[in-house]
């Protein structure tokens, strides 16, 4: 009943096409929007933003850059945590070769670098499909991360080849650094996750995503109604690209404060595909879903056990994590291929209809 | 270029000059010559269809329209001018609308998505308007979705826009095929065999939705079909391939009482 649509008539195109023709929705989204920008922050200790708010944003920003590219326009990459990896060092290149740089320009502007990148390891995509190209954003992934070790102009020659995020500071507000104030840091992550976010939405839904979508379903029909699938794969690549760039620097400068080249490599890679492929591709919400999933599960087997008196090893926690993972996995490739967002979809359903059956 | 005079059809339509002209065209796959110096034209506001066995080369034609293939030898004049080389896609926004033999439509996408998606020749926003769907993006989004709804009500299926495609049956799926193709308005219109795997009643809706097309759009359509009776009911003209070649060419009954399609395709009587 609280679902109920019945009397929410649309009388124009444009009403009919608005983000959230369904009114409940859009209330659902403030409040979600309301606990995020305000009852969070209010009530998480530093605890929670270190290992759950912000980690959230970045890990669902980086999911949704790799889901335009694997849900909406059909690429398979396996490649993420190494473009991750060029966002974060061009971030770490801009600030020290210009600190007087504003550090969100710079991070807005590092994602250029790696969409750059990107579109570079997209072209294979003109040629090949599917596991092929797997394969060649699989190159893309060794080859950066050997890059990063190899070449020391990158983390400006340090005896420990590693970058070392430094104080920056936004109208007097330390914002990066060991000195910033993980709330400072999550509000940072959160306002560029949401306008990144609403970006991809107007992009998923509008022509560009159309033009995606359809070179994902049937490359063929789509090039014959008047797509160029060159323009149409590499505009995904660039735009997936830029946003888990963002993702990548956000994650070394909102989060992690320092990185070495393996924190980019394979695994990352895959924990980003897990996460859009538990919260299902081809899907906005998905991602954040996943990834409160992939990161949120570790936290709560590590304090739940605990808080109810159950003394639990970490090793075995963490074998626990990656068990429960592992067969949500497998979990979701058998029964529901569309992931959380799906699940989602059928008990709005449910919702819209309860309770009657149909 | 045979001229033509305009004339007007018993029903009403009036038919123009030439709006595509295959000149002397042979396609080979390696060894293989899949057509052999074929000439034909295609006129304005008319409805063409070619016909012949399996394996003659009639799909093979269709591509070569659309771009798909490109010719050894021969020309394809379009709008009265060569037509150089040219990817699909260019063929595609230069006005020519194809269906499919088999479905090809983006089966992840709802009825209403995958007609819009016919109409992106048409749209024409920038990256950073789209992004923003600011000004010129949320317009064109709001104009094409009328133009969208006007076919799918032409064609009668308000009911399943928002279906998925994936869950529509055989004919229906036809049928929004045919409405992406219309939402580009082609001024030609490619259909491959729109009728095959139907039954009569369904075949009965699609002729009627075909004929329609080409009366109040105007649009000329080129269709393959096997069935002989909507064939020569539906088209103005006929060209009739076999192995390659170009065996008849003519009105319906021209080329029902030409002796060479009796014997290659319609059948000869034995005894």
């Amino acid at each position: 009943m609280l679902y109920r649509t019945a009397g929410q008539f649309k009388t124009s195109y444009r009403a009919d096409q608005a983000l959230f023709p369904i009114r409940q929705d859009a209330f659902l989204l403030g409040v979600i929007l309301l606990c995020a920008w305000v009852i969070f922050p209010l009530t998480a200790s530093e605890f929670t933003f270190q290992t759950i708010l912000t980690p959230i944003l970045i890990y669902s920003l980086a999911a949704l850059g790799l889901n335009i590219l694997t849900g909406f326009a059909g690429q398979l990459s396996l490649g993420t945590g190494a473009f991750m990896g060029v966002g974060a060092y061009a971030c770490y290149k801009l600030i020290t070769l210009m600190p007087w740089l504003n550090p969100v320009v710079a991070i807005l502007m590092s994602g250029v670098f790696s969409a750059g990148v990107g579109v570079l390891f997209g072209i294979p995509s003109l040629r090949i499909k599917g596991f092929y190209l797997a394969i060649a954003t699989l190159a893309a992934q060794f080859f950066l991360v050997w890059l990063f070790e190899k070449w020391a102009w990158l983390y400006n020659f340090n005896s420990s080849g590693a970058i070392q995020v430094p104080n920056l500071d936004m109208f007097g507000l330390y914002v990066a650094g060991p000195q910033a104030s993980s709330m400072t840091q999550y509000y940072l992550v959160l306002g560029i996750t949401c306008l990144l976010t609403w970006i991809c939405i107007n992009l998923t839904r509008g022509t560009l995503g159309r033009t995606w979508k359809a070179t994902r379903d049937m490359d063929i029909a789509a090039e014959l109604i008047g797509i160029d699938l060159m323009r149409s794969k590499l505009t995904a690549f660039a735009v997936s690209s830029y946003v888990v760039g963002v993702a990548g620097a956000l994650f070394v400068f909102m989060w992690r404060g320092a990185a070495e080249p393996n924190l980019f490599d394979i695994p990352l890679s895959f924990r980003v595909l897990f996460i859009a492929i538990i919260g299902g591709l081809g899907s906005v919400l998905g991602n954040y879903l996943g990834a409160i999933l992939i990161v949120g599960l570790p936290v709560v087997l590590n304090t739940v056990p605990r808080a109810i008196g159950i003394e639990i090893d970490s090793a075995l926690v963490e074998h626990l994590n990656i068990m429960i993972v592992g067969t949500l996995i497998i979990f979701f490739l058998v029964v529901e291929p569309h992931g959380l967002n799906q699940l989602w979809r059928l008990i709005r359903e449910k919702l819209i209809i309860w309770p009657f059956p149909h | 270029m045979t001229a033509y005079e305009p004339y007007t059809t018993t029903d009403g339509r009036t038919i123009g000059g030439v709006l595509m002209e295959m000149k002397n065209i042979t396609l080979r796959f390696g060894g293989v010559e899949a057509i052999r110096d074929i000439s034909f034209d295609i006129r304005e506001g008319e409805i063409r269809a070619i016909i012949g066995p399996n394996g003659a080369g009639k799909s093979s034609m269709l591509n070569i329209i659309s771009g798909f293939y490109h010719p050894q030898e021969g020309e394809v004049w379009y709008k009265g001018a060569p037509r150089p080389a040219m990817k699909p896609y260019e063929v595609a926004r230069m006005g020519v609308g194809r269906t499919f033999q088999n479905i090809a439509l983006f089966e992840g996408m709802s009825v209403l998505d995958n007609v819009m998606t016919g109409r992106l020749t048409h749209m024409h926003a920038s990256f950073w308007q789209q992004a923003l769907w600011w000004g010129k993006a949320e317009r064109e989004e709001i104009y094409n979705r009328e133009q969208v709804e006007k076919i799918i009500d032409f064609l009668e299926i308000q009911a399943i826009r928002r279906t998925p495609v994936g869950r529509l049956p055989y004919g229906l799926k036809k049928r929004v095929e045919l409405a992406r193709a219309l939402a580009a308005e082609p001024s030609l219109l490619l259909l491959d065999e729109p009728m095959a795997g139907m039954n009569v009643e369904e075949k009965e809706d699609m002729s009627r939705f075909i004929l329609d097309v080409n009366d109040e759009f105007g649009t000329t359509i080129a269709l393959i079909e096997h069935d002989m009776g909507v064939v020569m009911d539906l088209s103005d003209r006929v060209v009739v391939m076999d192995y390659g070649r170009k065996i008849g060419d003519g009105t319906p009954d021209e080329v029902r009482n030409d002796q060479d399609v009796i014997d290659a395709y319609l059948g000869v009587a034995h005894g």
